[in-house]
């Protein structure tokens, strides 16, 4: 135990010290220690690209959430419904998560390319001025992030949905249903509501996913065309690895942990407290 | 039964047949919408490039060949290298197996001491160690780097372990923790009445228990850390790179004939450890992840 604790200690909380200090300094290449403030965060809210990355980041996590959440209950509810197959049906809808973000973007860099991907597909079946070139059009781009992210993550929803829904006390259920409600209003006013908790969890480690987001982007789309499709995480991988502006870099990080820290802990608080009391 | 109740029951039953049937198609148009991207991958990596530019992206190969497949594991150039993945598919082996055998132990001990031998702040630090798997990386980056060049590990295999391992033990100690409250205190009490000591009463009767927990978290350190990245790409250096780095460093290199069914074969070698660990044990898995989300 002690060993871990040391660990921690120095690997995170140290580290989360040096960065935060280092972002209020006029470091560069290489680390300086004499305090300046703010210095780095004005620059950083100055940059063009700084703002391009937010707004990436807003675009991807509403849409990348949404659009699992919907698919994923969407996925759960149907699994619901007796289906012999259910656990084959299970395994082929979550086996993306088992695979690296760089393998799906592989794949989906090939399925979204323009020329030789979806575009011929549908070019072939005769519709010849097709387009489909979001992968290198700085203005989509970022939606075929997106689509390889909810394609990957979707799986996942529907896993902590169905855990949701065997939880769910199945005698009210058949209680509604012997009382001629219907199905769809089973559904949406007795079972969805009792799994707001499920709904909650589901949608901070959707928000925590995206907002670290990272290897998909290096791989389909480099960040690129230019700097359409950076995130605060490639901008401060950049920034820190390629750039050498180690100040800037740990200013955008420091902003990133402050971001997640106000959805995370009061989750942890909550999920804490609700053990204690049991 | 009237004649009106029956048809008003056909109707009935009628609507149920057309509802499932409704449901069978959704179902299976989403097994196509999961499976075409492997599939896709599939075909494309047993393909010529003349059939990939002439031929459709969804056709089965019009010849089958074998040639990607070996020039991907051992004659693809990763950067300057031209040696094909299997040097790199070693490093993920060689970093991966003591990672996840390492913080599982750590885990399990945490656990045990977190729920077995309780101190005062056991919550609070475990609540502080728990944090420490949410926040995002991108804050300990350059710390870390410094940190790694200052142990003369900059760039090393046991470098990226030591990292995996200290930013594993907050998940590995979270899962231990909870199945370890399930396990009555009383078993560890008469133990201590009968002289076993901490250690003992740890390799004797806790880890005989923890078999089922010590499968899932086995599995769930060895997805995260063979798909690792971010800390690949930024903490190791040339021959000493994971799979996912070389992965990448083929897929986005500029330089010659794009050779897009190297690149699907890459991708399936990459991925196919933790895929078929996935296929064969996924129930463990999918406990992994629920799990993962706090809700123990």
């Amino acid at each position: 135990m002690a060993p871990s604790l040391v660990a921690i200690a120095v690997f995170v909380y140290g580290f989360i010290i040096w960065t935060a200090y280092i972002s209020m300094t006029r470091s560069k290449l290489l680390p300086r220690y004499d305090f300046e403030g703010l210095f780095q965060y004005v620059k950083l809210w100055n940059m063009p690209r700084w703002y391009v990355a937010l707004e990436n980041l807003f675009v991807f996590s509403g849409l990348f959430i949404f659009f699992c959440m919907a698919l994923g209950l969407l996925l759960a509810i149907m699994l619901d419904q007796r289906i012999r197959a259910e656990g084959a049906l299970r395994t082929i809808y979550l086996y993306p998560m088992a695979l690296s973000f760089v393998v799906t973007g592989t794949a989906w860099k090939w399925i979204l390319n323009p020329g030789l991907g979806i575009e011929k597909v549908i070019r072939d079946l005769g519709f010849e001025n097709f387009e489909f070139d979001w992968l290198i059009n700085p203005d989509m781009a970022i939606y075929t992030i997106v689509i390889a992210g909810v394609w990957q993550s979707s799986g996942f929803v529907m896993a902590m949905f169905l855990a949701g829904l065997r939880s769910i006390d199945q005698e009210i259920i058949k209680a509604a249903y012997v009382d001629g409600v219907s199905l769809p209003r089973i559904y949406l006013g007795i079972i969805i509501p009792s799994m707001r908790p499920v709904f909650f969890s589901t949608i901070v480690v959707l928000g925590h996913l995206a907002i670290k987001s990272f290897d998909l982007i290096v791989v389909l789309t480099k960040g690129g065309p230019g700097y359409a499709t950076d995130m605060p995480a490639t901008f401060m991988y950049a920034m820190a690895f390629q750039r050498g502006r180690i100040g800037i870099s740990a200013a955008s990080a420091t902003i990133m942990l402050m971001t997640v820290m106000a959805v995370i802990v009061p989750y942890l608080y909550s999920e804490l407290r609700k053990k204690a009391d049991d | 039964m009237t004649d009106q109740q029956f048809s008003i029951n056909r109707a009935n039953m009628n609507r149920m047949t057309v509802g499932r049937w409704l449901l069978f198609i959704t179902l299976g148009i989403f097994v196509i919408y999961f499976l075409t991207p492997l599939y896709v991958m599939l075909v494309t990596s047993l393909k010529t490039l003349d059939d990939i530019r002439l031929g459709g992206l969804m056709n089965p190969p019009a010849v089958v060949t074998f040639t990607p497949w070996i020039k991907a594991w051992s004659s693809a150039c990763v950067g300057i290298q031209c040696e094909g993945l299997n040097g790199f598919f070693w490093n993920s082996v060689k970093i991966t197996i003591p990672a996840v055998f390492i913080s599982t132990l750590l885990g399990a001990l945490n656990g045990y001491v977190l729920t077995k031998w309780r101190f005062r702040g056991a919550n609070i630090v475990f609540a502080l160690m728990l944090f420490g798997c949410f926040i995002p990386f991108q804050v300990i980056l350059m710390p870390m780097a410094r940190m790694l060049g200052l142990l003369g590990l900059a760039g090393t295999i046991p470098g990226l372990v030591l990292v995996h391992v200290v930013y594993g033990i907050g998940f590995t100690t979270l899962f231990f923790r909870n199945y370890y409250v399930t396990i009555p205190d009383e078993l560890v009490k008469s133990a201590t009445i009968d002289g076993a000591g901490f250690f003992t009463i740890f390799w004797r009767i806790m880890l005989p228990l923890s078999i089922p927990i010590i499968v899932v978290t086995v599995i769930w350190q060895f997805t995260q850390i063979w798909n690792d990245f971010l800390f690949g790409v930024s903490f190791s250096a040339g021959g000493g790179q994971p799979i996912t780095v070389a992965l990448n460093n083929i897929v986005n290199s500029s330089t010659g004939v794009k050779e897009y069914n190297l690149d699907m074969a890459s991708a399936i070698i990459a991925g196919l450890p933790t895929l078929l660990v996935y296929v064969f044990a996924g129930r463990y898995f999918i406990r992994g992840l629920t799990a993962g989300s706090v809700k123990g």
